[in-house]
């Protein structure tokens, strides 16, 4: 339940914090992925003893981006980053860097130190027994030594480091470590840079402020990077693209906008961000729901071939707002486009979770139609437990719905995700 | 993920586990060879039953279990005295009751029987007050009481680590809970430190089996003894008896591991809480606390002191060569280079794979702690008589032999070390070095040697002191005209050249004494 809210939070966040003309991006459908592919996955598949991690695996990221593998602990994430390194053997499929086949049944296994691949470990692994400078100087092996003492200078003020090349790692902060670590990968110019969940060692506090820096640092540095994160928040705020995995295979692949706002799967859709599910049917130009009518050009892309059939639609926590029902029948003034209900006097549901989050308060209500959707309020909102209240939709924004006979998108979604009937 | 097994992508870590595979066969082979003999000796199986051997068998299991139980009953209530009281002196006082592991058991009896066997100082003071003879020395007591003086210190030691992590608020649950001290103690903290017990008991126990010096100059009949007197004239019954030994030892570990199941390690380590107030007890406790490391260190150092002052009887035969110390040294550098080289690749599995055959492996490399140095002397004698041919007629076998007796011996003490330095490293440093554009080769060059280096040391160290003091397979296999500090100490102590012995002791002491201080660094032991 906790991990819920979590995510309900942080999904609000994440959708105040982006900055979308900020990215270089690709929104619209792939046009050619495989035009400037730096590494390709095509039905990459892994498992250890009897147990399946990666199935049929397909991936392309392309040169100058920066995405993100997102997953809950267990979908394969780490995996797949060491695949790409080098670092164990896919059992099948084909990996290639710039075309180049570096792993499959047609390719010899190309070893991690002939890859050309940076890592930024999940630890760090900083060597223990060499200085930062040392560390960074680590993979320049073969450099003469005025080109390599140049490249360490630059590298280290890249990361705003400069005078720290004499420490050893414990003499350097979580943070500090994370910036050398960075730093020695980069220093061979990889052609591709791979990141192991990498503020999941930092306090929280300087997870934020490492995630600017590290988007900056890889962006200065113009090198095509893959980062693996459970925290959706990290995911959405660092990359130009985000793959959700889910059980072993990728999802969707978009940039986080795209993602957040119209997630092909129920999968998707319910671990980014808290999502309810309002059952509905389409009719005509609207689709009726427990929160009365939504006209259907609000809805997104609702084809003609589902008119007449059930449908669910997609409403985050504050797309939503709950205002306690007036007895005298007439509710706080209406505007949104849940306008023009039958029974808006004696209100829609009853508000039967309520939780205190500080900045906002979370309810969830359950509609007379038997539905339950979770609104997410200004903590100075008082909407008690049990009360009856009116539920109006606020969202400016389109929606995005799954067809009940779940038709249209390979659904990695759970069943019970979708409200009772 | 941080277990997760090195590398499915390279050759090396098959080439690893081979010579790990190599290492473990060849520490193993001896009791191979052993069974071969054993099965040659079928025919002779009656022996088994003969008076001798059955009283042989008898002895060593009631030595094994007297000196166990003494040993728990001091190491215990000492252990429980130096942490859970109010006793004044306890750091000191605890130093002190750990020094008698560095006394090598031989020298302790040595110095019990000059002092008080017959004709021993002791009876020599006595004399004139008209005590005519004091209760012998020799035999089952003393070997009981000189044994369990030099090993106790196992239970004391480790008894005293898990009460020191115990988490002491589950006593003070349990007080609130209506318990009496006592109560407590028996319910709460007894089940928590039994299996450190259990460890500490089961290398007491595995001492007693395995010891050869003190019984022999004590002159009781246990395995090790009639064994070592047997090889010279009846292969078969050494063989039978080897074996046998070899059988009741598996017996004592397997009896350990069920002792040690169910103990749970505490989540909140070392709580203080209230000390338990000794009150009027303070004094006898304290007393108790001085008079066993007392008799234990005052005893051999009084006599080692009064021979070396007064010289006692000497025979020009066994006046002190530095030859002896110098072969004692480089025999000691050979086994700790050999063992270090062999521990590196078994502790590199151990620490780095998962799966039975790495731990398969790992076990095998400890065959050295569980059979006896007599047994693997004796198998490798067994051995170099049927295999080795002209070589080992001329006595050319031997010193090699001996010093693969050394490693079989003690190589765990440096796969210990270095396995735990292993685990120190991180195995994503070596992959980071990887994806920097190393080789497996140079990645574990430039990032893991350095890394395990002082584990590795601190390993040959230990294997070098202790191979100093090793008696029985010294005594096997050294070749004629051969000697080294210890068997010089030996001929004089079976001679009754005490004042001979006198030196020789001395200097392994102070061995002794070292391989502890490096034991204590390597493991962080803390006194406190």
């Amino acid at each position: 339940m906790s991990n819920e809210l979590a995510r309900t939070a942080s999904g609000v966040d994440a959708d105040r914090d982006r900055d979308p003309d900020a990215r270089v991006r690709d929104a619209g459908t792939d046009p050619d992925p495989d035009s400037d592919a730096v590494l390709e996955l095509d039905g990459v598949g892994k498992s250890f003893g009897r147990e399946s991690v990666i199935e049929e695996m397909d991936l392309s990221v392309r040169d100058g981006e920066l995405l993100t593998l997102l997953g809950p602990s267990g979908c394969g994430k780490t995996t797949t980053l060491r695949l790409i390194a080098g670092l164990d053997r896919p059992d099948a499929g084909e990996i290639r860097l710039r075309g180049a086949p570096v792993a499959g049944p047609d390719a010899s296994f190309v070893p991690p130190e002939e890859r050309g691949v940076g890592v930024v470990f999940q630890e760090f692994a900083l060597f223990p027994h060499l200085t930062a400078a040392e560390n960074v100087a680590f993979g320049l092996q073969g450099v003469d030594e005025a080109e390599r003492d140049r490249r360490v200078r630059e590298l280290l003020e890249l990361v705003g480091l400069p005078d720290k090349g004499e420490a050893t790692p414990d003499e350097l902060s979580g943070g500090q470590q994370q910036r050398v670590a960075l730093a020695r990968a980069l220093a061979p110019k990889p052609q591709l840079l791979l990141l192991d969940e990498p503020f999941s060692n930092l306090d929280v506090d300087l997870r934020v402020e490492m995630r600017e820096e590290v988007r900056r640092i890889i962006k200065e540095a113009g090198v095509t990077a893959v980062s693996v994160t459970h925290d959706q928040e990290e995911a959405m705020s660092i990359s130009d693209r985000v793959a959700v995995l889910n059980g072993g295979r990728i999802d969707q692949v978009d940039p986080p906008e795209r993602m957040f706002q119209h997630p092909e799967s129920r999968f998707v859709a319910g671990f980014l961000g808290h999502a309810s599910f309002l059952a509905g049917r389409v009719d005509g130009d609207r689709v009726e729901t427990g929160l009365g009518a939504i006209p259907r050009e609000r809805v997104h892309g609702l084809a003609p071939e589902y008119d007449d059939t059930d449908v669910d639609v997609l409403v985050r926590p504050d797309d939503v707002q709950a205002r306690r029902a007036v007895a005298d029948g007439r509710g706080e003034s209406a505007t949104g486009p849940g306008r023009g209900r039958a029974d808006s006097e004696a209100g829609d549901g009853t508000v039967v979770y309520r939780r205190y989050l500080g900045p906002s308060v979370l309810y969830r209500v359950e509609l007379d139609s038997g539905d339950t959707v979770a609104c997410m309020h200004n903590h100075a909102d008082e909407v008690g437990l049990e009360e009856r209240v009116r539920v109006e939709l606020t969202a400016d924004h389109d929606l995005a719905w799954f067809p009940r006979g779940a038709k249209r998108v390979a659904d990695g979604g759970r069943e019970d995700a979708s409200p009772p009937r | 993920m941080a277990t997760r097994t090195v590398g499915s992508g390279d050759g090396r870590s098959l080439g690893v586990v081979l010579a790990a595979a190599a290492i473990a066969a060849a520490v193993l082979s001896p009791l191979a060879w052993l069974l071969a003999g054993g099965v040659d000796a079928l025919d002779s199986l009656g022996l088994l039953v003969a008076d001798t051997t059955v009283r042989v068998f008898v002895n060593s299991t009631l030595l094994a279990g007297a000196v166990t139980a003494a040993s728990i009953a001091i190491g215990v209530p000492l252990a429980v005295l130096t942490v859970r009281t109010d006793l004044p002196g306890k750091r000191t006082l605890t130093v002190l009751l750990a020094m008698p592991l560095v006394v090598p058991s031989y020298i302790g009896a040595f110095a019990f029987v000059s002092a008080f066997g017959p004709r021993g100082r002791l009876q020599d003071l006595l004399a004139p007050l008209g005590v005519g003879s004091l209760p012998s020395i020799y035999g089952f007591t003393g070997t009981v009481l000189v044994l369990t003086l030099y090993t106790y210190p196992y239970v004391f030691i480790t008894t005293r680590a898990s009460l020191k992590t115990l988490d002491t608020t589950l006593v003070d649950a349990a007080r609130t809970l209506d318990h009496t001290r006592w109560e407590a103690f028996r319910r709460v903290t007894f089940p928590q430190i039994r299996p450190s017990i259990g460890a500490g008991s089961l290398l007491v126990a595995l001492y007693a089996l395995s010891d050869f010096g003190t019984p022999q100059i004590m002159r009781f009949d246990v395995f090790t003894r009639v064994i070592y007197s047997a090889q010279k004239y009846n292969l078969d019954l050494a063989t039978l008896l080897s074996l046998q030994l070899v059988a009741v030892t598996l017996v004592v570990l397997a009896l350990e591991s069920r002792v040690r199941g169910g103990g749970v390690t505490s989540e909140h380590p070392g709580r203080r809480t209230s000390l338990l107030r000794l009150g009027r007890w303070k004094l006898p406790a304290l007393c108790a606390c001085l008079a066993v490391p007392t008799l234990a260190l005052a005893v051999p150092l009084g006599v080692l002191g009064f021979w070396l002052i007064s010289g006692g009887q000497t025979s020009s035969s066994l006046a002190f060569e530095l030859s002896y110390a110098l072969n004692s040294l480089w025999l000691a550098a050979a086994a700790a280079l050999l063992a270090a080289l062999c521990g590196l690749p078994i502790a590199y599995v151990a620490a780095r794979r998962d799966g039975p055959a790495a731990a398969a492996l790992e076990r095998s490399a400890y065959v050295g702690y569980a059979v006896p140095g007599i047994v693997i002397g004796f198998a490798l004698v067994f051995f170099g008589a049927r295999y080795g041919g002209a070589l080992y007629r001329q006595g050319l076998l031997l010193l090699p032999l001996l010093v693969f007796a050394y490693v079989v011996r003690f190589l765990p003490q440096s796969v210990g070390s270095t396995r735990t330095s292993f685990e120190q490293v991180s195995p994503a440093l070596e992959e980071a070095a990887r994806t920097l554009g190393e080789p497996p080769l140079r990645a574990f060059r430039r990032v893991t040697l350095p890394l395990v280096a002082p584990g590795l040391l601190g390993g040959a160290a230990l294997v070098s002191l202790t191979t100093m003091k090793e008696l029985p397979a010294t005594l096997l296999l050294r070749p004629p005209g051969f000697d080294t500090l210890v068997t010089h100490l030996w001929a004089a102590e079976q001679q009754g050249y005490y004042g001979q012995a006198a030196l020789p002791a001395l200097v392994l002491l102070v061995v002794s004494a070292l391989s502890l201080l490096v034991m204590v660094r390597l493991e962080g032991y803390d006194v406190e």
